[in-house]
Order: structure tokens, then sequence, then C-alpha cells
């Protein structure tokens, strides 16, 4: 299992349209990809579950992916949470 | 005449005729199926449809309104790829016995509502995207195309209109739209700004009771609309599109040339704004810069000073959409005629000569700090300078920059980050400091020449005093040498000198100004183009 920990930097927390982008990312690989912040998780897949999160500028959103491409995921998230979020 | 009033999303005035836009409710009703396999097949046809039309609007959209904007199509496609979302319609059809029309609606309602509950305005906002995207679903389901109808240019007035609406919305002929709902937030406005389509949002129920013909005049500017507008009114606002439409063209020609005279003398406008809300308004007017940020919008208003937080957020927000062009905040300028309550200052005879700006500050150095920890903080995420108002000593100066090197020597500590080498100005606009300028030079960066307050003290007139505008000159020549004085002192000590009072915008002084080597003029947004093309039409004597 792979995993990591991001502090969203921007007010507008996560947003539609970075929402998106993580879904849009996350579709690439086969592994199941959870974000949580604090107890609430869900899918990356799935638009209405990240949004749902309703995850805001400071919250700190923990990332895991499980699978045969997890190791690749987590990295290219995390590095999508950087250049994003 | 009626004058409604609602929320102004985009600027211009429009006249014309009321176009009343009504979608076509869909009808839902809850039909039993028997073959809930050839139903969900139905919907997955139908799902496919919608695929393809978000993927021709946002196509479209990209165009009219460029692809961080037309994203919203693509927010919508996603939604319909969420696994939730369709599981549940599945559910239902399958559960329920139901059509793909009612398990659309329900599932729609649900997850609107999982938006609408949110804390944050802008998620709120979300549940509105939901229904357009099954709305969209719902009407292929039911086999309905879209209608036309508009025939001439007008207003179009409706109840609300979805993003995919407000991008269809063809420029040619629409002159402008009003709706009763909607909010600054949706991505309605968003797109009518981007397509500089004048919109006014909010106006409420009354707006729907005008008729299709109906003339009314709508100020984008104003937020306001007057129906059937009596001829006053209508002089009075076609004057007003004129101007509008001249300072649009002003900025189609102007926009991107340099701020060079004829012989190549350049200088650098930057704009004067009061609230992040402006700062588009300066983009949009090609400044090179804020010359003058006045921070008062943080304080006023308020029952308590805001923490170091509200105010470091706003403070960054601002660099970072000016994106590494310079913007320079003045610290706190207020006095007793200014609505701060809880500063507890007493009244004053003459508040212009009173207790007020740095003053407050030198004499409350937990809220100055606190206004320069956020302002530091800042610093990082941006090219930010720092200026202080009413200075009158060397002394004053020196306690300001002493507290900044205990302000940095804290963050260090604190580990937060910071630009080291912010630039320190002050506004020159006591006498004193116009008068000393030549030792003031030598302790800052740069000065700004604050000309309003300059000019009511060096004349010892009150400029909100209407009897005494005879006696007022602003071209009063005690000025004008104080200015020049100010310049040469500024660049003997190899500093920059701007001038952010009103006087920089007046294009009768721009040679003057020119000629003594001002480096910069901060003033209005709106007023920076009409500068430009002044500049470029001189060429300086010798």
């Amino acid at each position: 299992m792979n995993e990591f920990t991001y502090t969203l930097c921007h007010d507008t927390g996560i947003h539609a349209r970075p929402a998106g982008l993580i879904v849009n990312e996350a579709k690439k690989y086969s592994c199941k990809i959870t974000l949580c912040v604090g107890e609430k998780c869900a899918d990356a897949k799935g638009l209405f579950g990240i949004m749902g999160l309703a995850a805001k500028g400071g919250d700190t959103v923990h990332v895991t992916c499980e699978g045969a491409d997890a190791a690749e995921a987590c990295n290219a998230l995390k590095t999508l949470f950087s250049e994003n979020l | 005449m009626q004058i409604l009033e609602g929320k102004s999303v985009f600027g211009g005035i429009a006249i014309g005729e009321v176009y009343q836009f009504t979608r076509k409710a869909q009808a839902i009703t809850l039909q039993r199926i028997t073959d809930t396999q050839a139903e969900i097949a139905r919907f997955e046809q139908a799902r496919i449809q919608a695929q393809m039309q978000l993927s021709a609007l946002y196509t479209h959209a990209q165009k009219r309104v460029g692809a961080e904007n037309a994203e919203i199509f693509n927010i919508h496609a996603m939604m319909l790829d969420d696994a939730d979302y369709l599981s549940s319609i599945a559910h239902i059809i399958r559960t329920q016995n139901a059509n793909a029309e009612y398990a659309v609606s329900v599932t729609a309602d649900n997850f609107a509502n999982l938006f609408s509950g949110m804390a944050d305005a802008y998620m709120r906002e979300r549940a509105a995207d939901v229904h357009d995207v099954s709305e969209r679903l719902i009407r292929i389901l039911n086999g309905d195309t879209d209608s036309g109808g508009l025939r001439a240019p007008a207003i179009i007035v409706a109840d609300d209109l979805a993003p995919s609406e407000t991008v269809q919305l063809d420029r040619e002929k629409v002159l402008a739209f009003v709706t009763a709902k909607g909010s600054k937030n949706s991505h309605t406005a968003i797109l009518a700004r981007t397509m500089n389509i004048p919109a006014i949002i909010g106006v409420g129920a009354p707006v729907l009771s005008l008729v299709c013909g109906q003339n009314v005049i709508v100020d984008g500017f104003t937020g306001k609309i007057y129906v059937d507008p009596d001829a006053q009114t209508l002089a009075e606002m076609r004057q007003k599109m004129q101007e509008a439409q001249q300072q649009q063209q002003l900025l189609k020609t102007l926009k991107g040339l340099e701020n060079e005279t004829k012989d190549g003398r350049k200088i650098k406008l930057y704009a004067n704004i009061g609230n992040p809300g402006d700062v588009a308004q300066a983009l949009q007017n090609d400044a090179g810069g804020i010359g003058l940020l006045r921070s008062e919008f943080l304080y006023i208003g308020r029952r308590d000073a805001p923490d170091e937080q509200t105010q470091f957020t706003a403070y960054r927000t601002i660099a970072q959409s000016m994106a590494g062009k310079t913007v320079i905040i003045r610290t706190l300028d207020i006095g007793a005629d200014k609505k701060a309550d809880y500063l507890g200052l007493d009244t004053e005879e003459n508040p212009a000569l009173g207790y007020r700006a740095v003053r407050i500050c030198l004499d409350r150095p937990a809220l100055f700090k606190t206004q320069l920890r956020a302002i530091y903080r800042a610093s990082a995420f941006g090219s930010i300078a720092l200026m202080v108002p009413m200075i009158i000593s060397v002394d004053e100066i020196l306690r300001i920059k002493q507290i900044i090197e205990e302000v940095k020597a804290e963050l260090t500590a604190d580990r937060i980050a910071f630009n080291a080498n912010v630039p320190f100005g002050i506004m020159i606009e006591t006498p004193a400091a116009a008068i000393l300028s030549d030792v003031f030079a030598r302790h800052v960066d740069f000065f700004s020449i604050g000309t309003n307050d300059l000019t009511q003290y060096v004349l010892a007139a009150d400029r909100q005093n209407a009897k005494l505008e005879p006696f007022i000159d602003a071209h009063h020549p005690a000025l004008l040498r104080l200015i020049q004085t100010v310049a040469e002192n500024a660049h003997r000590n190899n500093i920059w000198v701007g001038i952010c009072g009103e006087l920089a915008a007046d294009v009768s002084l721009t040679e003057f100004f020119l000629s003594i080597g001002i480096d910069e003029l901060s003033v209005s947004p709106s007023l920076i183009l009409p500068l430009r093309q002044k500049i470029r039409s001189i060429h300086l004597k010798n």
C-alpha cells in the first residue's frame, strides 16, 4: 500500500476543477485510490465523492493507493496535489 | 418608469426590448417499467448522447470564453461518469421499476442536496450544476429538442440561466441578460464576465413580470434596470453608454503599448485600488502594478480588528492575482473620520491633523505588528512593497524599521517564509516630509506623493469645504515646487518617486511630471489608458 498526506494551500480547497483533475488522473490507474479528510473518505475516481469531502484550505488530505500500480498512482497524485492544490 | 435593482455581474449599458426566456418545464412522472434492463440501456444511450453534447459545448465554450471557464462542461461530463451517481439511477430503475426520467430526477435532487447543505458558498453553487446536467439527461430521455425563439437583439430576462444556456447565448442577439435568481459565485456569472455581456442577477421575482417587447435600460455598472424609461433617463444612459463604448475602444487600441513619450521617455502607470475586487479592473486596464492598495477595506465595517490570517489571505490573494507585478500596500490610514468604532478613537476637531494612520500604529504596536506580519508573510507569494502614510519625522521612520526587524526575526524563528527585501517606502503627504525629503530619502526605498492631503496641508485649506474651492488651486505653484523638490531629492539619493494622489491623473500636468522625472503615476484603473494616450502624444522639450 502506498500513501501520502498533503495540506491544502489554497483557501478554495478542492473545488470542482481540481476535483476533476484528481478524477482524471486517478482513473488512469487500476489500483484503488482513497482520499480521506479527517473521518470522511471517498473514492478518488468519483467526482461527487471528492467534492462531498468539502476539503478546505488548511485541511490535511490523506491519500492511499492499493493495488498493482499503487506506487505510480501515488507519485502522480502527489505531483498533481503540489502543483494544483 | 419603474426601477428594479439586482447584483451587477458585468458592467456595460444596454438599451432594448425584453425577451422572456422560459425553459420548457421538464415533465417528470413516475411510470412503471416492466423491462428494467431495457430502461437501463435507454438511460445509457441518453448518457452517451449527453456526453457528446457536453463535449461539443466544451469546444464551443473554449473558443468563446477560454479553456479555464469552459472547464465547467468537463465537470458536468465527469458527473455523468460518477459511479455513485450512475448506480443510484440504475438502482432506482431496478428496485422501483421506474422510468429513467424519474430515476434521474430523484438522484439529481439527492446529489444536489449534498451540495446545497455545505458551508462553503462555492460548493452550494454546485447544486445548480447537478441540476443542469440532470436536466440535460431528462431532456434527451424525453426526446425534447432545444427551440430558438430569439429573432432580434434583445435583453434576455430569465428566472435563472444554467451555464450551458449562458454559453450558448448568441452575442449578436443578446444585448444583456437579467435574472431573477443567481449568485456572483455561479458559473453563469463567471461566464457572463468573460463573454463581456452586461448582466444583472438576483433581481427577484418582479423582473419576471416584464413583458416581451417592453423597453428597458440595463445599467450593468450600477445593477439598476429602468423599465419604460423616461426621456431624461434615456438621454443620460445613452451618454453613459457612449462613454463606456469609448473606453472600450481605448482599451483595444492602447492595451499592450508602452507608457512612452514620442522622444522615448518612459514612466510606470500603476493602479490605485481599495479592495481585492478591483484587481481585475486594474489588470483589464493594463496597470503595470498596484501603486496603492488602500488596506482600510480590511478594517472598516467590522466589530473588531482583522486578525493576521484574514489580512494575510487578502494580501496574498492580491499579490498572486497580480502575478509578479508590484503591489504596494499602504499600512492602516484611518482616523476619527472613518467608521471603525472598535479602535476607540476620540472625536476630534481636526481629524486631518489628528490621531490617525501611522500615529495610531506606532502608539499601538500590536495592531501595527499584526498588519506588518501579514504583509511580510504575503511577500513570499508575489512582488509586494510596503508604504507608510502620514510620516513627519526620521524618528518615525527609524521606529518603523525597528518594528519591521522584530517582525522579520519573529517570522524567521517561526520558520515562516517571507521576502527579506520588501521595499519600504513612505508617503510624502505632509509639508514636513516634503521639506525634509532629502533627509528621508536616505532611509527609505521609495516615495509616493499623496497630493490630495499634501495640497490641503500646504494650502491650509480643507478640500471638503465647498466654500474654499475658489482658493484651492490644484496646480498651485507652491505644490508644484514641492513636488519638484521631492523628486530631485529622491533621485539625488537614488530612490524612485511616484505620485498616487488625484493629481497623477491630471493630464494637464503629465508633461510637467515627466519633465521632473517622476518614475511612476498611480491612478484609478479606468484612468490608466487615457493617461497612456496622453503620454504617447507628448514630445518633451529639450
